[in-house]
């Protein structure tokens, strides 16, 4: 898959957002006042700005406000709704803290599971897509939630909890990895299932049928070395797992802490990068590329 | 409306030949002309006469070849285009309703004025069936030529896809799947008509017909044999049977 | 909040108006509906009335719509500025345009009529171009047919008084084996693919002998990947192995070809009766007979004073062990069982499967038959065989086949189109006597008998600039356009002042040696003036050969003019029926621009050209519109057929009818005659069939004839090589005329083989028109472009590992010639000693109204500049053509090559400067909407 910059800003900044608000959710001594907005302003920026980034990838982002509609069948649909939902819901729970002082604490609960519910929302999005095997997985899901909570314990401060839940997420990331690099061949589908003449021998792509790259295999053809993404995989692991653990063990500094925070997010966008760029779309093998 | 309807009344679609398909790229560039001038915006190209031409196109024409050890390779031409899935995945996941399957005849169509272009049906398909176009950001992918099949405009003959139309091999054809006595349900039957990926469980309607056996000259032992009975090995013994086969015409 | 599902409209306007014309993105001339929003062209789609198309369309015909909008249309007449091949243009008006040229041809028409030279491409008005050329008076006038696939048209027409290609088509109704040899797309483009639909809708076999499998050999049942230039061989051993078992139709070959002819066995001529007819022993009486005397059982093994019949000549010939499957297998890369094979099947099929249609007919020996016997094998062949130095004689090999086996004009096997069949003796023969201001003694182009129809001076050098009809290719009855530019330029045999050419991409894709022809078009002599002094050119859009012309007279489009698809040309016949067409202007040109055949009526006018003008000296004809009505050829017959007379209601013959266009844009475009379903087949020997053509005009008199299975002018030219007659042969030609000259089909290797080291050059590498481009228009064609942008070199298997290539590389290729750099491909069903790519896709910087960097100029590439007019030297002083030595065709497929892996350079090698665009660029956005 094409690893388009709006989708990869909008996966990473918008689970991490969601992330931190869930965490201030289900906060037994929230922060308030001042302190409060801090906390929410950067769960909101991050889960709208990442909103606001996966629409620049739209033809037509005027009419965004119909992606509401099909939520029976559409998780996207439904991401919609569970995104609107949660920031209105924790909208009015920061309110209630930065302005009134006042928790009320069911709302948070109802904004952590909205909230948390938007992250799943958005994973299902790729896990649902039959085309891409390395996606098609409920371990996408815990993926996508498991990064959310890590990055959202980090941004709130949690940082034992998040020492505990790099090392999960790090796993998760391999397992999900590992599960992927056999996801295709295991799904059997091929150019010989794709052509319906698999039975009668080795079937090759000769010629595409335009010379030139067309919509379909720039969107879903992306060719990236093995060499090159175990490099990257090692690098997203270190900079999501493993720097800000070192950083947070050692002495307390703003500067360390902003570092290990920023580590984090770099290594979830390198993640997601390779989320993108690694998955083959059955449609590649059309063009006798996956 | 991105609920799949539970049954359609008709199940109308294309029976592709790859038999007889020889690549000549005719019902590519029909498609693109009546997609053009006819249902929702036209296909647009970018680059039209530069580098890296990119236009939208509904159908287009892969070669293959298939070869089985110790045989000739064969050349199979391969045109897709929407398959009007019966469990289309592409209508499902389309947040907005733009896309559809029709209930009476089980055409999947993108409705361009409530498309947002968000690309996720394309990304749905297994087939390469949807693009996006890159001057109108809709979703564009075949209709089935809905705008021709019923046109009360055109004459009765041409209410078919204009691909089917135009192909000189007569290598497509269309027809109600729904109905046993169909031209295509009868093609499906006779020729073994098959599905594209049926592990991925979308049902696709069009079928296509697998390529006959081919090159059986090239291993068989020879049962023509007899039509070669030499009657003479030179010139001489050749008269000697002129002379005899024409005294019996 | 689910939605309800959108209404939409299901009947849509589909246009304002719909015409009908002929569509010419390719030579088919298939009948199209031209969908009309707001006067704009919106869609174009296949008239289902017309005879060739009967509906349906290819990927250029629905492309049209992107022609007609090309940004490369040229926009007015232009006159160089800068130096030939530079692009620099100034735009002129009409009238300085047509003194330009006046000024120019003259004083030429005046004083030396041949130092014109007047060539006109892919040319669909022949009967009129040669009309003009020949009122000017100049000998050198021709089309592109000598380059294209003459030897098909010649090899045909003399064996059996027409040939494949758009003479004549299988019986696709009744076929049940067809078997297609060397063709890709052919100009037949959608009957061929109706036809092959037809047969496999029927589950009939199809075979394919092709080096490579693509296109029509990919739906072939069983392909036959055979080593180019070998076809004749893998033929004769056919005909070896038919003849050997006695599957041959004896009944046919005595009836209705040469086989029981006897010849002189002195001369090697026809023993002729007194008064010249040929001669046989008739089998009833035992004593020798006229051919066509009425109820004559011609025999067929006759030996009569010595002389004895075309049939034992041919059982010596084709019995030796030469042809047998064993002895040609390896040359030609088939098995001796796949070859044994085949001919079994083709004996199978013709006389198992032998049919009879329940149709009476009398023969033209007056004898009647109640039944019509069929044979359902059929064939079709093109430049696979033709385009190669021994292609006229494979040609006549592979009719010899279909003969032999009976198939030829009765049902289920091949099928000529009217005007043909047609033997040589009611073609005209070649003309070439000039005289000073008035016309030529007849038409340039022919069919010769023998040494005494040559086109040779008194002093025996050529009378034409193209050396047509000469001892180097004694039939070439197409002339020899790819020869043109190189003899004016060298003056051999003589020098010449203006070049004036039409329709033709000569500076790039249709010439061999594509950057010697760039050198002999720009070369100057010592005075800075150029060895060609003037060219003037006609094309419709801004092509590479645009650059090279000093004058352009601007063609419009195929939607904006006036065109005549004749019976007196190549009309749009069908096996049964007569038809022809027209173009009509659908649109209007918004551009200064006019219709070729206009142009020449104004300038045939302006030089007052007999034939054009009346004595008075005014014009006869205001246009082309205007001439395809009122021209007459002889009294009743003009260049349309259809709704003649004062009624419109005369076929064939009949007076000239003002309204005849308009009846033919109310009835589609098109006028089709049947013929009467008694002379539906044996066509050349049907009596029914030969009054219907005389009635129709396309004869004066009955014209039967026999299937030249012999070739007597074949052997005339054979016997004068020999020391026989007068017109005698230059010594260095003797002996190649000698053996080439085979009165009997025979195969020889192509000449390249024996010019350069086999060794070396180890591999075959040919062309292929691909079916949604035509030559080099495509390109600047937004849709088809898309298609075919750029063209890698196929490589089989072997040569893929063995050179150790993978996707993305790049190959040197080499020939004796030269060397291109070239992006390169794997295919595995393709023959292992062969590589190939598509014809004409590669494009010059600046042509086309391309922008910078279009993969045409980039990545794309000519197999031409591999491709020299002339073979390598030998050492024996002379520099022999690279063409078949009767025809004088191009043998483009002879091509031998060696491959290296190279480095990926930037573009594609070799590079030519840009050329500036005389009508700037294309947009770089289409969204292309007529209506609203
Ligand atoms: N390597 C290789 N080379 C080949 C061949 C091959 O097989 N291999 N094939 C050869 C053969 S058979 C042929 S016929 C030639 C073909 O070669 P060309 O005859 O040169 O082919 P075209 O590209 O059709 O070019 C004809 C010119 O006609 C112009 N034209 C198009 N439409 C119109 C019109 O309406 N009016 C006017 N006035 N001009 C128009 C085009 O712009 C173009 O410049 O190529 C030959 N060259
Ligand atoms: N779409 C389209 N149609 C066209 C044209 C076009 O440019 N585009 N051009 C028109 C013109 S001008 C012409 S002349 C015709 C030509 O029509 P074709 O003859 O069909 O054209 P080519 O592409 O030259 O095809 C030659 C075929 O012969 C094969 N071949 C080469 N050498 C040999 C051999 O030695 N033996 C055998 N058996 N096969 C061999 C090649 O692989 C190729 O398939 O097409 C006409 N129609
Ligand atoms: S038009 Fe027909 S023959 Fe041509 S590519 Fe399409 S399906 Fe195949
Ligand atoms: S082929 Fe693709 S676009 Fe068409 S219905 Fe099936 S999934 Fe949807
Ligand atoms: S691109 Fe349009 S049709 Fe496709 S899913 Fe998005 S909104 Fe629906
Ligand atoms: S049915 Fe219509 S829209 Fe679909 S591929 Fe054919 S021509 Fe195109
Ligand atoms: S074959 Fe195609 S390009 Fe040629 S005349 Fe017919 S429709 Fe036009
Ligand atoms: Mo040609």
């Amino acid at each position: 898959m094409h690893p388009a910059a709006s989708v990869i800003i909008f996966t990473t900044l918008s689970g991490l957002g969601f992330g931190l608000l869930a965490w201030l959710g289900i906060d037994a001594t929230p922060p308030t006042g001042w302190g409060a907005f801090g906390y929410f302003f950067i769960g909101f920026s991050f889960a709208v700005g990442g909103l606001m980034a996966s629409t620049f990838h739209l033809g037509h982002p005027e009419r965004a406000w119909r992606a509401f509609s099909q939520w029976k069948t559409s998780w996207l649909s439904r991401e919609g709704i569970c995104a609107v939902a949660a920031l209105i819901v924790m909208g009015l729970y920061a309110a209630a803290l930065v302005f009134f002082a006042r928790h009320y604490v069911i709302l948070g609960w109802i904004g952590t599971v909205l909230s948390l519910g938007t992250v799943f929302t958005t994973s299902m999005i790729y896990g649902q897509l039959k085309t891409i095997p390395r996606w098609n997985t409920p371990m996408t899901s815990v993926l996508y939630m498991t990064f959310a909570i890590t990055g959202g314990a980090l941004l709130s401060g949690k940082v034992a909890i998040a020492c505990v839940l790099f090392f999960v997420a790090g796993l998760v990331q391999i397992l999900w990895w590992k599960q992927g690099d056999s996801a295709f061949a295991e799904r059997g589908t091929d150019l010989g299932t794709a052509t319906g003449l698999g039975d009668r021998g080795t079937v090759r792509s000769m010629a595409h049928p335009h010379t030139s790259p067309n919509y379909l295999m720039r969107e879903f053809v992306h060719v990236i070395g093995r060499k090159h993404a175990q490099k990257l995989r090692v690098i997203s692991l270190i900079l999501m797992a493993v720097l800000p653990v070192l950083l947070l063990m050692l002495p307390f500094h703003h500067i360390f802490a902003i570092a290990a925070v920023a580590s984090h997010i770099a290594g979830v966008a390198v993640s997601r990068w390779l989320f993108f760029a690694e998955a083959e779309h059955v449609v590649g093998l059309y063009y006798g590329m996956r | 409306m991105t609920e799949l309807p539970q049954s359609t009344e008709r199940k109308l679609g294309l029976v592709i030949d790859l038999d007889t398909c020889v690549g000549c790229h005719a019902c590519v560039i029909s498609c693109k002309g009546w997609n053009t001038e006819n249902y929702g915006a036209p296909l647009s190209d970018q680059r039209p006469y530069g580098e890296e031409p990119m236009g939208t196109f509904l159908n287009r024409v892969h070669s293959y070849e298939v070869q089985a050890p110790g045989q000739a390779a064969q050349t199979v031409h391969f045109p897709k285009s929407c398959l009007h899935c019966e469990t289309a995945p592409c209508v499902t996941v389309c947040p907005t309703g733009a896309s559809y399957k029709r209930a009476e005849d089980g055409i999947v169509l993108v409705n361009e004025s409530s498309c947002i272009g968000c690309g996720l049906c394309a990304w749905a398909c297994p087939y390469g069936a949807r693009e996006l176009d890159q001057a109108e950001g809709v979703m564009k992918k075949c209709t089935l030529c809905v705008d021709r099949i019923y046109n009360e405009n055109l004459p009765e003959v041409d209410r078919v896809p204009s691909c089917v139309r135009t192909c000189p091999a007569g290598a497509r054809h269309f027809g109600d799947f729904a109905d046993p006595d169909s031209n295509v349900s009868k093609l499906t039957a006779e020729r073994g008509g098959m599905d594209l990926m049926p592990e991925l469980g979308t049902a696709p309607v069009n079928k296509y017909l697998p390529p006959r056996p081919k090159d059986s000259w090239d291993n068989e032992e020879s049962i023509l044999a007899p039509f070669l009975a030499p009657i003479a090995e030179e010139p001489k013994g050749f008269l000697g049977w002129l002379d005899k086969a024409l005294e019996k015409i | 909040m689910t939605l309800k599902q959108p209404q939409i409209d299901l009947s849509p306007k589909v246009s304002d108006e719909v015409r009908q014309t002929t569509c010419y993105m390719c030579a088919c001339r298939c009948g199209i509906n031209v969908h009309m929003k707001e006067g704009k062209v919106a869609y174009i789609e296949g008239n289902r009335d017309h005879p060739v198309n009967k509906g349906v369309l290819c990927a250029k015909g629905s492309a049209g719509i992107m022609q007609v909008n090309a940004p490369s249309r040229l926009r007015s007449p232009l006159k160089r500025v800068g130096p030939r091949g530079s692009g620099e243009f100034e735009e002129i008006s009409w009238d300085e345009a047509l003194d330009m040229a006046v000024g120019l041809l003259k004083p030429i028409r005046e004083n030396n009529p041949e130092k014109l030279a007047f060539f006109t491409g892919r040319d669909q008005s022949q009967s009129f171009t040669g009309f003009w050329a020949q009122n000017f008076g100049t000998p050198n006038f021709a089309a592109h047919g000598g380059f294209c696939s003459v030897n098909m048209a010649a090899g045909g027409i003399y064996t059996m008084g027409g040939a494949f290609w758009e003479f004549g088509q299988p019986d696709w109704d009744h076929t049940k084996l067809f078997m297609m040899f060397g063709v890709a797309e052919d100009h037949d483009s959608n009957p061929i693919k109706m036809g092959i639909g037809k047969i496999k809708a029927r589950g009939a076999k199809v075979i394919g002998v092709n080096p490579v499998r693509s296109g029509y050999n990919a739906v072939a049942d069983e392909w036959v990947g055979i080593t180019p230039g070998t076809d004749g061989l893998f033929i004769l051993s056919l005909v070896h192995e038919l003849m050997k078992a006695g599957k041959i139709d004896l009944h046919y070959l005595a009836q209705y070809t040469n086989a029981p002819v006897l010849i002189d066995s002195e001369t090697g001529l026809f023993v002729r009766d007194t008064d010249g007819k040929p001669v046989v022993i008739d089998r009833v009486t035992g004593k020798p007979a006229a051919f066509d005397q009425k109820g004559v059982r011609p025999d067929l093994g006759a030996t009569h004073e010595g002389n004895r019949t075309v049939m034992q000549l041919m059982a010596e010939k084709y019995l030796d062990p030469q042809y047998a499957p064993e002895a040609v297998a390896d040359a030609c890369g088939i098995s001796a069982n796949k070859i044994r094979k085949i001919a079994a099947e083709l004996a199978r099929v013709a006389f198992e499967e032998e049919f009879e249609l329940d149709q009476e007919w009398t023969d033209f020996r007056g004898e009647t038959h109640s039944k019509m016997i069929g044979r359902p094998v059929s064939m079709h062949s093109m430049r696979g065989i033709s385009a190669h130095s021994n292609g006229f004689q494979t040609c006549r090999a592979l009719h010899i086949l279909q003969i032999v086996l009976g198939t030829v004009e009765v049902p289920g096997g091949f099928r000529f189109k009217p005007p043909y069949p047609k033997p040589i003796e009611a073609h005209p023969k070649p003309h070439g006597k000039v005289s000073c201001n008035s016309p030529l003694d007849g038409p340039h182009l022919g069919f010769v008998h023998g040494p005494d129809d040559l086109m040779l001076k008194d002093d025996g050098s050529p009378i034409r600039i193209d050396k047509a009809f000469t001892w180097e290719n004694p039939m070439s009855s197409h002339g020899l356009m790819h020869m043109v530019i190189s003899n004016a330029h060298a003056g051999d045999p003589y020098k010449i002042d203006t070049l004036f050419m039409y329709m033709a991409n000569m500076s790039w894709n249709s010439s061999m040696n594509t950057r010697g022809v760039i050198d002999m078009l720009t070369d100057q002599d010592e005075d800075g003036n150029y060895v060609i002094p003037n060219i003037i050119y006609s094309d419709a859009y801004s092509s590479e050969m645009v650059a090279y012309a000093d004058l352009i007279l601007p063609d419009t489009t195929y939607l904006e003019r006036h065109d005549c698809i004749s019976l007196l040309d190549r009309p749009i016949c069908e096996a049964d029926a007569a038809a022809d067409a027209i173009r009509w202007p659908v649109i209007e040109p918004d551009r200064d621009v006019r219709g070729f055949q206009t142009t020449l009526v104004h300038l045939a006018n302006r030089l007052g050209m007999p034939g054009f003008v009346n004595e008075d000296g005014s014009a006869k004809y205001e246009d082309y519109a205007d001439y395809i009505v009122n021209h007459e050829r002889k009294p009743g017959i003009g260049p349309l057929s259809g709704f003649r007379g004062e009624n419109g209601d005369k076929t064939g013959r009949g007076e000239i009818n003002p309204e005849q266009l308009n009846r033919y844009i109310e009835n589609g475009g098109f006028h089709v005659e049947h013929i009467p379903t008694e002379a539906s087949y044996y066509k050349p020997w049907n009596a029914a069939y030969q009054n219907w053509a005389v009635d129709m005009g396309l004869f004066d008199s009955p014209q039967p004839y026999l299937f030249q299975l012999y070739s007597e002018p074949m052997r005339k030219f054979q016997r004068a090589a020999e020391g026989h007659g007068d017109r005698q042969p230059p010594e260095h030609l003797r002996e190649r005329l000698k053996s080439v000259m085979d009165p009997l089909p025979i195969w020889y290797q192509p000449f390249e083989e024996t010019h350069v080291d086999l060794e070396e050059f180890d591999v075959h590498a040919l062309t292929q028109r691909p079916m949604a481009m035509y030559h080099s228009w495509g390109t600047q064609n937004a849709w088809l472009r898309q298609l075919h942008g750029h063209n890698p070199l196929y490589l089989p298997t072997k040569l893929w590992e063995k050179h150790g290539f993978a996707e993305g590389d790049w190959a040197r290729v080499t020939s004796a010639h030269g060397e291109i750099t070239v992006p390169v491909a794997h295919q595995a069903a393709l023959n292992e000693n062969t590589v190939w790519t598509w014809n004409a896709i590669g494009k010059r910087k600046g042509a086309w109204a391309l922008n910078e960097g279009a993969p045409e100029t980039t990545k794309g590439f000519l197999l031409n500049h591999l491709i020299h007019e002339l073979l390598p030297p030998k050492g024996d002083g002379l520099r022999w053509a690279n063409s078949d030595p009767i025809t004088g065709q191009a043998a483009w497929f002879d091509l031998r090559v060696k491959l290296e892996k190279a480095d990926a350079p930037d573009v594609s090698q070799p590079t030519f400067p840009e050329i500036k665009s005389p009508v700037g660029q294309g947009p770089d956005q289409l969204q292309w909407k007529v209506g609203k």
